[in-house]
C-alpha cells in the first residue's frame, strides 16, 4: 500500500486559514489502512481544527467526509453536487489522490492534509516500511524477493558494498542490509549461484528518470 | 459509602476504558466540557487484557493534539484504581476538578455559544 503521514496540525491550519468553509475529504483504502487519512482520522483532525479556530473567535464551517477512493473517477464524482460549497478542500488521500481531487474540480483549492511517504508494508500497527519504489522493471526474481531498489540505500544490483557489516547497512546500523537479507533468502532458497550471476546495468528508463509513466491496457479501455 | 465529589463531573460508564478513543475525548471538549478524565482498572489489571494501556495511549494523543491546537493537554487526563477503591475514585474526582478549575473554562465556550 501507500504509506502516508499525517501533517502537523500548524501547517494544515495555515493551509486553510483564509478559508471560510472547508470539507475534510478521507479516503477508505491505504491511509485508511495506515491511519492518516481514513474515516477516524477526519473525525479527529476536523474536531481539533474546528476547536482551534473557535478559541481565536473564528466561525468556520469544517466538514468530514470520506469517499472509497479518491484515485478513481466514479469516487470522486460523488462530490459534485456539493463540492460548490466549499472554499476549499483538505484532502488525507495519497499525494495521487490529493491530485485526482484537484483536477476533477478545477474551481477549488485542494489542499494536502499528509504527507505521502513510500508503497510499504505494516511490519506492525503503528510501524511500516518501504519495500518497493515502482521502478517498472522488477527484478525480484533475481534476488530473493527482496528489492535491492527500495531497501539498499545506494539501490546496488551486484552488493553488498563494502559498508555491510554485520548484517546492517552502513547508512544505519539499525537497518538491515537488503544484500545480506538477499543473500540469507537465496541460501535458504538454495538459489546461491543466482548470486554469481552478474546483474547487467538497469534501463532506469521504466523508473522515474523517464519522466512521468503511464500504462494502458486496450483490452480493458471502455 | 457515601463519597464527596464535585456534582459538575458527569460519569458515562464504558465496558472498559479500551473502547474510548481519541475522537470521544475530543467531542466531549468540542461540546463544551472543561475537561475529561478517564479511570481505568490498575495498569495489568485489564479484564480485557490491555484496554487501560490503549486508553493511557490515547489520553497522550488527545493531550498532543491540544496542545498542537492551543489548548492545555492537562484537560485530557488518565487515571488508574482497583474496583475496590471508591475513596481513590472521590480523590480522584476532587484532584481533576481542582485542576479544571485552575485551568479555567474550555477556552472554546464563547465560541460555542455563539454558533448556537
Ligand atoms: S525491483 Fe522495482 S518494481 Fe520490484 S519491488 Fe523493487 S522497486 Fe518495486
Ligand atoms: S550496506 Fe547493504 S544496504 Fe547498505 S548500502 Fe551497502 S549494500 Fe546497500
Amino acid at each position: 500500500m501507500i504509506v502516508a503521514e499525517q501533517k502537523p496540525i500548524q501547517e494544515i491550519i495555515e493551509e486553510i486559514r483564509g478559508d471560510h468553509s472547508v470539507l475534510i475529504l478521507g479516503c477508505n483504502e491505504c491511509v485508511t489502512v495506515c491511519e492518516a487519512g481514513g474515516k477516524k482520522e477526519v473525525a479527529v483532525l476536523a474536531s481539533a481544527l474546528r476547536m482551534h479556530f473557535m478559541q481565536q473567535g473564528e466561525q468556520k464551517q469544517i466538514e468530514e467526509r470520506t469517499l472509497e477512493r479518491q484515485c478513481d473517477q466514479e469516487y470522486l464524482e460523488e462530490l459534485r453536487d456539493d463540492i460548490d460549497r466549499y472554499d476549499s478542500v483538505l484532502s488525507l488521500a495519497c499525494g495521487a489522490g490529493i491530485q485526482f481531487t484537484a483536477e476533477k474540480y478545477h474551481a477549488t483549492p485542494v489542499y494536502p492534509g499528509v504527507n505521502t511517504k513510500f508503497i510499504g508494508v505494516t511490519e506492525e500497527r503503528g510501524y511500516w516500511t518501504e519495500r518497493c519504489q515502482a521502478c517498472g522493471q522488477c527484478v525480484l526474481a533475481q534476488t530473493g524477493g527482496i528489492c535491492p531498489v527500495s531497501r539498499c540505500a545506494k539501490r546496488l544490483f551486484n552488493g553488498p558494498c563494502g559498508g555491510s557489516t554485520q548484517g546492517k547497512c552502513e547508512i544505519n546500523p539499525e537497518l538491515d542490509c537488503a544484500w545480506q537479507l538477499i543473500i540469507d533468502r537465496l541460501k535458504s532458497l538454495n538459489q546461491l549461484e543466482a548470486y554469481e550471476v552478474l546483474a547487467p546495468i538497469k534501463d532506469w528508463s521504466t523508473d522515474r528518470d523517464g519522466g512521468p509513466r503511464n500504462v494502458v491496457r486496450e483490452d480493458v479501455e471502455s | 459509602m457515601r463519597l464527596d465529589y464535585s456534582p459538575d463531573i458527569k460519569v458515562i460508564r464504558v465496558p472498559c476504558t479500551g473502547k474510548v478513543d481519541v475522537i470521544h475525548i475530543l467531542h466531549a471538549l468540542e461540546k463544551g466540557a472543561d475537561g475529561v478524565y478517564l479511570v481505568g482498572c490498575l495498569e495489568g489489571d485489564c479484564h480485557f487484557l490491555h484496554g487501560n494501556l490503549l486508553a493511557k495511549k490515547r489520553v497522550q494523543r488527545a493531550r498532543a493534539i491540544l496542545e498542537s491546537i492551543g489548548m492545555e493537554g492537562d484537560r485530557v487526563r488518565m487515571y488508574n484504581l482497583s474496583s475496590g477503591e471508591a475513596p481513590q475514585f472521590a480523590q480522584y474526582a476532587r484532584e481533576m476538578d481542582e485542576r479544571i478549575r485552575e485551568l479555567g473554562p474550555n477556552p472554546i465556550k464563547p465560541g460555542l455559544s455563539s454558533a448556537a
